[in-house]
């Protein structure tokens, strides 16, 4: 019954939102966001304590890695709403009335997608997300927003349809076994029979669907036009939650190749796309000159990571799951804090940007923090998942792969350092005054920020049995 | 000399090189719709038996891909009055030779995974060609529009890959092909309308202020 009101609640409200056509109605649309918001979260907090049955025959259930995904999306959306009260009460051009219906109906794709044990829903709910999040890269309506949501559909439509294919692939090679076509936990009972030709196409053409929707090198390109155009909490919200249920979709393949007993043809992939993924982070961040479309290529980076850490396999599953949580946490917490920067200014570009800790003294400060938990440094919780890949790494007896790690990593920071130093630290413009932060636009940052630096000291106990399950699922260890 | 089924795939086949070898928008839109058709007629050639589920689907295909969605891309190229595919990223000749070289690739896949129980041989290689054919036209053409229209292609290709699978796929995702298909088009059209509006063409090459 939760199971369903996660999903129908969203699309309920979003129906709401888009049927109030007038421009009264705005105070009353920010009102229904922030009560879906916060009702969504503490639905989910309440699957923590008590865990809710299957319901629809199987269909939707929160397992272990459904549930963090889950977790961290209504997190992300809760602080992504507070911080959208602030953003549409500064641009207040428009009514808000596509922007709020397509952020929920965002809510309602991403939590089908967490919650599906059928993996053509969770494809269904994929795709939802795609047509759901274009209206929000658009809403400013230029021609670079223009450009950016045409890119961001094309290739994210192209990379959809090919993972379907993959699962009529999958269909294919379930063909003649037991169990209902494309449930999960049917296909991990029996997925010693199924056909393994079909079975490598179908994981091939799954990760490259799915991948296209993380955003991992070469089907990346996307990226940094879309969170460069969108609104700040926009790219916040598709780099921490949107990325991670699409990579779902591809650990929920993974789990299925690594029932199979595939690993010796899935995992040199997964290493393979994962290092291909730092690589191009790693060139792109060098000189780049608009922060937005930097924290894309870090966003490159970050998903390269979660697959390394899926293919390395042992330790490295359950790093993978708990980066999922920390990168969606740290990302979605510095692109908070940019849209603050962009609201003040009116520019993402670093140049624009100078001084930032006297000019937006909150905010300046949120920045270098940010910069120093995104690219894993103690005491953040990324520093604990990327160092818990790295051990996989040496651990699976091969240190080259840790030695390129470390090599790409050393140039992430270097190049995101120099750049988000000089904004922070840099000398403001003479005449930029000292603009004052709202609260709706700090909260959320500040949460996340807290969030990221718990997860980096101390994991509680349910994470910690949630995390081991799900590392477990996907064919690890915990450490 | 051949079956119905094959004389039907062989002209879906057709199609896709009418679309690879032309420079006329119109001339690919009406090719896209006739795969449509086909697609229709074919799903109902290889139901078992007639059933109102497999009549059900052959009209949504036939209502969806052969009618609307064409009659929608039609209607942008009045608004927007484009004609021609101009100077696109792979050469029209150029085109065909990759064309048939998909096919060459596709029937090579297809000697690879076998697949129990089919109906129909030439269902696999022609769906995987058409997959890759339609891949070719969004990435080497310029036109959103012929973007769109090799994006219907690869949706076309799946479809067919998908017949093979009536009989154990659930009526939901039939559904949700045809309903993605929709609204993934819907979406397009709207913001090529604003592309149209923005830039006085439908050239998605001058959709490049963004680079690094």
């Amino acid at each position: 019954m939760r199971l369903v009101a996660l999903c129908a609640l969203p699309a309920l409200a979003a129906a709401m939102a888009f049927a109030t056509s007038a421009r009264r109605f705005v105070r009353w649309r920010i009102g229904v966001l922030v009560a879906v918001a916060a009702t969504h979260l503490a639905l989910v907090a309440t699957l923590w304590i008590v865990p809710a049955a299957p319901v629809l025959g199987g269909w939707l259930a929160a397992d272990a890695l459904g549930l963090i995904v889950l977790t961290l999306t209504s997190v992300l959306f809760f602080a992504a709403t507070l911080h959208a009260v602030g953003y549409l009460r500064r641009e207040r051009q428009r009514g808000g009335r596509v922007f709020v219906g397509g952020l929920l109906g965002f809510l309602c794709a991403t939590s089908l997608v967490a919650l599906s044990q059928h993996l053509a829903l969770l494809w269904v709910g994929l795709e939802a997300t795609t047509f759901t999040v274009a209206p929000l890269i658009f809403h400013r309506h230029d021609r670079r927003s223009l450009e950016a949501v045409w890119k961001y559909l094309l290739i994210s439509s192209v990379g959809i349809a090919l993972a379907l294919l993959g699962l009529f692939f999958l269909a294919t090679a379930q063909t003649g076994v037991a169990g209902r076509p494309l449930v999960l936990s049917d296909l991990l009972a029996h997925a010693r029979d199924l056909h393994p030709a079909w079975l490598h196409a179908a994981f091939l053409f799954l990760l490259v669907g799915f991948g296209t929707k993380m955003g991992l090198a070469p089907m990346h390109t996307w990226k940094p036009d879309t969170y460069g155009e969108a609104p700040s909490l926009v790219s916040g919200l598709m780099a921490g939650a949107l990325t991670s249920c699409a990579f779902l979709g591809v650990a929920r393949i993974t789990q299925v190749t690594m029932a199979a007993r595939m690993g010796p043809f899935v995992q040199p992939v997964l290493v393979g796309f994962g290092l291909l993924s730092l690589a191009v982070a790693a060139i792109f961040i060098i000189g780049q000159g608009d922060v937005k479309r930097l924290l894309a290529y870090s966003s490159v980076e970050h998903m390269g990571l979660l697959v390394l850490g899926l293919g390395l396999g042992g330790i490295g599953a359950y790093g993978t799951v708990l980066h999922v949580l920390n990168n969606g946490l740290a990302k979605a917490w510095l692109f908070l804090v940019v849209g603050n920067v962009v609201l003040a200014t009116g520019s993402s570009a670093a140049a624009a940007n100078r001084g930032l800790v006297r000019t937006l003294p909150i905010s300046g400060a949120l920045l270098v923090l940010g910069l120093f938990a995104v690219t894993g440094s103690p005491p953040f919780g990324l520093f604990l998942s990327e160092f818990t890949i790295l051990r996989a790494a040496f651990g699976a007896g091969h240190p080259w792969i840790a030695v390129l790690m470390l090599l790409f990593l050393a140039i992430i920071f270097v190049g995101m350092a120099v750049m988000i130093l000089e904004m922070a630290l840099g000398e403001p413009e003479p005449r930029a005054g000292h603009a004052p932060e709202s609260w709706w636009l700090l909260a959320g940052p500040v949460g996340l920020a807290a969030a990221v630096l718990l997860l980096g000291v101390y994991i509680p106990g349910p994470l910690q049995h949630a995390l081991t399950i799900a590392a477990t699922a996907l064919g690890g260890t915990a450490p | 000399m051949h079956t119905a089924p094959q004389l039907v795939l062989l002209l879906i086949m057709l199609t896709n090189f009418a679309v690879l070898g032309t420079t006329r928008l119109s001339t690919c839109i009406r090719a896209v719709a006739l795969q449509g058709l086909l697609l229709g007629v074919l799903s109902l050639l290889l139901a078992r038996q007639f059933t109102l589920h497999a009549g059900a689907l052959a009209l949504g295909t036939v209502a969806v891909k052969a009618v609307a969605l064409p009659w929608f891309l039609e209607w942008a190229i009045r608004e927007a009055s484009v004609r021609r595919e101009i100077e696109p990223l792979v050469g029209f000749n150029a085109s065909l030779l990759l064309g048939a070289l998909a096919v060459a690739l596709a029937f090579a896949i297809t000697a690879r995974l076998p697949l129990p129980g089919l109906r129909e041989e030439l269902l696999v290689p022609i769906s995987l060609a058409t997959v890759i054919i339609g891949f070719i036209v969004v990435t080497g053409r310029r036109k959103a529009l012929t973007q769109v229209v090799g994006y219907l292609m690869l949706e076309n290709g799946i479809y067919l890959f998908g017949l093979t699978q009536t009989d154990s796929m659930p009526f939901l995702l039939e559904l949700g092909v045809l309903l993605d298909l929709f609204v993934v088009v819907f979406v397009m059209g709207i913001v090529i309308f604003h592309i149209n509006r923005e830039f006085d063409s439908l050239d998605s090459a001058r959709l490049e202020e963004l680079t690094d």
